[in-house]
């Protein structure tokens, strides 16, 4: 899809609040810990899936790495966005629309983090997964917030590379290398970030007309969104099987993802063909939350074989 | 000169304890993986 050529350039946020308003709750915040969280999760998969013991401290160390990166990612992207934050109602409760915490304090906050999340990576673990997370963290701002996120609907479908490196980082640490497992992890997670977007914003479309970011829904229409939506959740379900057919996942994985995959396509089938009034916002949000259920079950199967595995193995 | 109020300054206070305990684990943590890392070598060193 080409670009739209909307030219929306930030109007630059200008309320001022006391500096050092915020607390320590104000900066967790603008680490995103919800998305955190999920990053962490995903590149504990990837350590613990990819080959290899790692030394549970350096395991930590990682993790803790991992975890600051995304937060310092998420706090320069609240930074760089702070302009439309405030006008959307889903994000004009943030820390720095509220006031409690000045852009410069929030830049200043992220960029020392990124800085310091990499090199600690670097020095404690290895320099591979250093530099994955310097990647993550660069697209994330640089290619997503800062390029595609006004300028394309296809925003979140490239800037979702972002997104889908944790596993890869968890996996580069613990094996120093990145290999096809690695990359599987990742084709998951990147196939299964434009379902889970679009369907959030199908129900949204109005609040990022009004701030002028161009998501799908707003530049194509609902029903492209919803073709779309089907599009990628047919792709993604034989993608999120494939880990059982390169020795990644075993037979447990097999059946859950398959049995997810199909459930997911079925859902996006019902968004596809429920479009009008209350019953379309519902196929849309219920997409989106099992969205969410479908990338936490898939990983967690993966970490009971990869983490249990051995345990099962030796007691049957 | 900026005046901070009481509710800031207690914010401050907590802002720099959380600071100082991030600077502690960051010290805690590079001893321990250094350790970690080094293993029985660690008391290997030439005098």
């Amino acid at each position: 899809m080409s670009d739209t050529g909307l030219d929306i350039s930030r109007s630059g946020f200008d309320a001022s609040p006391a500096v050092g308003a915020g607390g320590v709750g104000d900066y967790l915040a603008l680490m995103k810990p919800r998305v955190m969280s999920l990053v962490v999760f995903t590149g504990f998969v990837g350590l613990v899936a990819a080959p290899g013991a790692m030394h549970p401290v350096l395991a930590l160390a990682a993790l803790i790495c991992i975890a600051v990166g995304a937060g310092a990612a998420g706090a320069l992207n609240m930074w760089y966005d702070a302009d439309i934050d405030a006008k959307m109602q889903r994000t004009a409760g943030r820390p720095i629309p509220r006031g409690r915490i000045s852009p410069d304090e929030a830049l200043t906050f992220g960029a020392i983090l990124s800085v310091g999340s990499v090199v600690c990576m670097g020095l404690l673990v290895n320099w591979l997964a250093a530099a994955l997370l310097a990647l993550t963290i660069g697209f994330y701002l640089f290619v997503y917030t800062m390029w595609l996120k006004r300028r394309t609907p296809q925003n979140i479908v490239i800037g979702g590379v972002a997104g889908a490196l944790p596993p890869m980082i968890g996996w580069a640490a613990a094996s120093g290398t990145v290999s096809l497992e690695g990359f599987v992890l990742f084709l998951i997670i990147f196939l299964w970030t434009p379902p889970h977007f679009w369907a959030l914003a199908l129900n949204r479309a109005r609040d990022y007309e009004r701030v002028g970011v161009p998501m799908l829904p707003v530049v194509a229409g609902a029903d492209a969104t919803r073709r779309q939506i089907l599009i990628y959740s047919v792709l993604l379900a034989p993608v999120g099987l494939s880990p059982a057919f390169i020795g990644l996942g075993g037979t447990l994985y097999a059946i859950t993802s398959g049995l997810l995959g199909a459930l997911f396509v079925a859902l996006a089938c019902i968004v596809y063909t429920r479009r009008e009034g209350k019953a379309g916002e519902r196929a849309a949000q219920r997409l989106f939350s099992f969205s969410i259920l479908y990338l936490l079950l898939l990983f967690a199967v993966l970490l009971i074989e990869h983490a249990f595995g051995g345990l099962l193995a030796w007691t049957a | 000169m900026i005046q901070l109020t009481e509710e800031q300054k207690k914010r401050r206070r907590s802002r720099s304890i959380a600071i100082a305990w991030a600077l502690v684990a960051m010290a805690v943590m590079f001893f321990v993986v250094t350790i970690v890392r080094l293993g029985a070598n660690v008391v290997n060193r030439p005098f």
